[in-house]
C-alpha cells in the first residue's frame, strides 16, 4: 500500500490510469521511511534514510570545503575559488550586511555553516536516487531554528541584562503610550514564542510543499502511462522537469532566507534598544 | 487505497509532520555539528588566513608600486636639477671662456702691438744707422770725388789739402741743414 513506509520508491509501480486503480496521491506517508535500523514504533534509537542523508550532507559539506580550505593558496585553485566565491557571499553579502563587520565576523563561521548546511538538505531533494530533501522533516529545520535561539536569547541576556532583555523581547518604547501593554504582548509572544516556530516552520513546509510537488508530478507521469493518458503523462513529466528547476532556485532562496532571518535575530539582539 | 488513509487517520495523532521524533533530532544535531566543527575550528581559520595573506601582498604591491613611483619621481627630479645645474655651468664655463678669450686677444694685441712698435722701432733705428752709414760714405766718396774732380780741374792734388781744411765737411753740412730745414718747413 502507499502508505507502507517499507516501500522502496514512493509509489506503486504497477498501478496505471484505466486500469481501475486509483491515483496514488502523494501525502505524509510520503515522509515516512521506514528504518534502515532499530524499530520506529518504539521510542528508541533507529536509523532511515533522512538521517542517513543528513550525516551523508555533512560529510559532503565537510569533504568539499576541505578539498577546498585545508591547504588554501594565496593563488586560489578553481575549487577554492567556487569555495571562496561562497564563502564571500555569506560573509559579506549577509553577515557584514546584516550585523556589520565589526560585531558580525564572530558569528561567520555559524552563519557559513548554516547557509551551506540547510542548502546540501535542501538540494537531496533533486539529487537522483535521494531525491529526499532532509529539511522536509521538521526535526532538522527545527534543531537549527533551536541553535539559533538559544543563541539569540543568550546573546540579548549578555547585552542587555535581564531588564534589558525583556525591554529588548517586547519593543519597550514609552513613547507608545496606552497601546504600550498590548504592543509589548504581542511583540513578546511574536519574538519569544512565535519567532522560532516560523523560523523552522518556513523552511520546513516550503521543501515540504516542493517535494510533495515534485512527487505529484513525477507520480501522475508514470500514473498515466496508459492509452490517452500517455499525451497527459508528457504534460505532467515536462512539469516535473519545470517543478525540479524551480525546486533548485528555491532550495537555494530558502538558505538565503533562513541564514538572513538569523542574521536578523542576531543583529536584533546586539543592537541597543531604543 | 483507501486502508492506506485508514492507516494514516490511525496514524494522524501521531505522525504529524510537526511534532519531531527524538532520533532524528539528534542526528540532526550531530550533522550540523559536525559541519560547524569542521568549518568553524579547521577550514575557516584556515582560509581567512590566506585570505589576509592575500589582502597584504595585494596592498603590499601597491605599496612598492608607490615607493617605485615616488623614487621615480625624485630620481627624476634630481636628474633635471643636475640637468639645470649643468646647464648653468656650461654657461657660466662659456662666459668665463668667452672672457677669458677677449682678454688674450687683447693680450695678444697689445703684445703684437708692442712687437710691432719694437720690430718699428727697430727699422727705423736700423735705417737710421744705415743712412748715417751711407751718409758717411757718402759724404767720404762725394768729398773725394769732389776733390778728384776739383784736383782734376785744378791740376793738382787736393787731397791733403782738402782733407786739412775740411772745406769739404763743411759744405755738406751746409747740404745738411738746407735738407732738414726744407724737411722742417714741408
Amino acid at each position: 500500500m502507499s502508505a507502507d513506509p517499507t516501500q522502496v520508491l514512493a509509489f506503486e509501480t504497477d498501478c496505471h490510469i484505466f486500469d481501475g486503480c486509483g491515483f496514488p496521491a502523494p501525502g505524509l506517508h510520503s515522509f515516512l521511511f521506514e528504518p534502515l535500523w532499530g524499530n520506529a514504533d518504539g521510542n528508541g534509537m533507529y536509523f532511515n534514510k533522512p538521517m542517513l542523508l543528513a550525516l551523508l550532507g555533512s560529510i559532503i559539506i565537510v569533504g568539499f570545503f576541505w578539498a577546498a580550505f585545508n591547504k588554501p593558496k594565496v593563488v586560489p585553485g578553481k575549487l577554492q575559488m567556487v569555495a571562496e566565491a561562497g564563502y564571500d557571499f555569506i560573509r559579506r553579502g549577509v553577515v557584514y550586511e546584516t550585523i556589520g563587520k565589526k560585531e558580525g565576523e564572530k558569528y561567520v563561521p555559524l552563519i557559513v555553516t548554516l547557509f551551506f548546511f540547510v542548502w546540501m538538505m535542501n538540494l537531496w531533494s533533486i539529487i537522483p536516487v535521494a531525491q529526499f530533501p532532509v529539511t522536509s522533516i521538521i526535526a532538522y529545520p527545527m534543531v537549527l531554528a533551536l541553535v539559533v535561539y538559544v543563541l539569540w536569547v543568550s546573546l540579548t541576556f549578555k547585552r542587555h541584562g535581564f531588564v534589558g532583555f525583556f525591554k529588548n523581547v517586547t519593543g519597550y518604547d514609552k513613547s507608545l503610550g496606552a497601546v504600550l501593554p498590548l504592543s509589548m504582548t504581542i511583540e513578546f509572544f511574536s519574538n519569544l514564542l512565535v519567532r522560532p516556530f516560523t523560523h523552522a516552520v518556513r523552511l520546513f513546509a516550503n521543501m515540504f510543499a516542493g517535494h510533495t510537488l515534485l512527487l505529484l508530478f513525477t507520480i501522475a507521469s508514470w500514473y498515466l502511462l496508459n492509452g490517452i493518458g500517455i499525451a497527459y503523462a508528457g504534460v505532467s513529466f515536462v512539469m516535473t522537469i519545470i517543478m525540479t528547476a524551480f525546486e533548485l532556485f528555491i532550495q537555494a532562496v530558502q538558505a538565503y532566507v533562513f541564514v538572513l532571518l538569523t542574521c536578523t535575530y542576531i543583529q536584533g539582539a546586539l543592537a541597543e534598544h531604543h | 487505497m483507501n486502508s492506506a488513509l485508514v492507516l494514516l487517520a490511525a496514524e494522524g495523532e501521531k505522525e504529524n509532520p510537526l511534532i519531531p521524533p527524538w532520533p532524528e533530532v539528534v542526528i540532526g544535531l550531530i550533522a550540523f555539528v559536525i559541519v560547524f566543527g569542521f568549518l568553524a575550528k579547521k577550514l575557516l581559520p584556515n582560509i581567512n588566513k590566506v585570505l589576509e595573506e592575500r589582502r597584504e601582498a595585494i596592498e603590499g604591491g601597491i605599496e612598492k608600486a608607490e615607493a617605485a613611483q615616488t623614487e621615480a619621481q625624485s630620481v627624476l627630479e634630481q636628474y633635471k636639477a643636475q640637468l639645470a645645474e649643468a646647464r648653468h655651468e656650461a654657461a657660466r664655463l662659456r662666459q668665463e671662456a668667452q672672457e677669458q678669450g677677449a682678454t688674450l686677444i687683447a693680450e695678444m694685441r697689445a703684445e703684437g702691438q708692442r712687437q710691432r712698435e719694437e720690430i718699428i722701432a727697430a727699422g727705423h733705428a736700423q735705417i737710421q744707422a744705415d743712412r748715417k752709414a751711407a751718409a758717411s760714405a757718402l759724404r767720404q766718396d762725394v768729398g773725394k770725388l769732389a776733390t778728384d774732380l776739383a784736383g782734376k780741374l785744378v791740376g793738382e792734388s787736393l787731397e791733403d789739402h782738402a782733407r786739412q781744411s775740411r772745406v769739404i765737411d763743411r759744405f755738406l753740412d751746409e747740404l745738411d741743414d738746407k735738407a732738414t730745414t726744407a724737411e722742417a718747413t714741408r
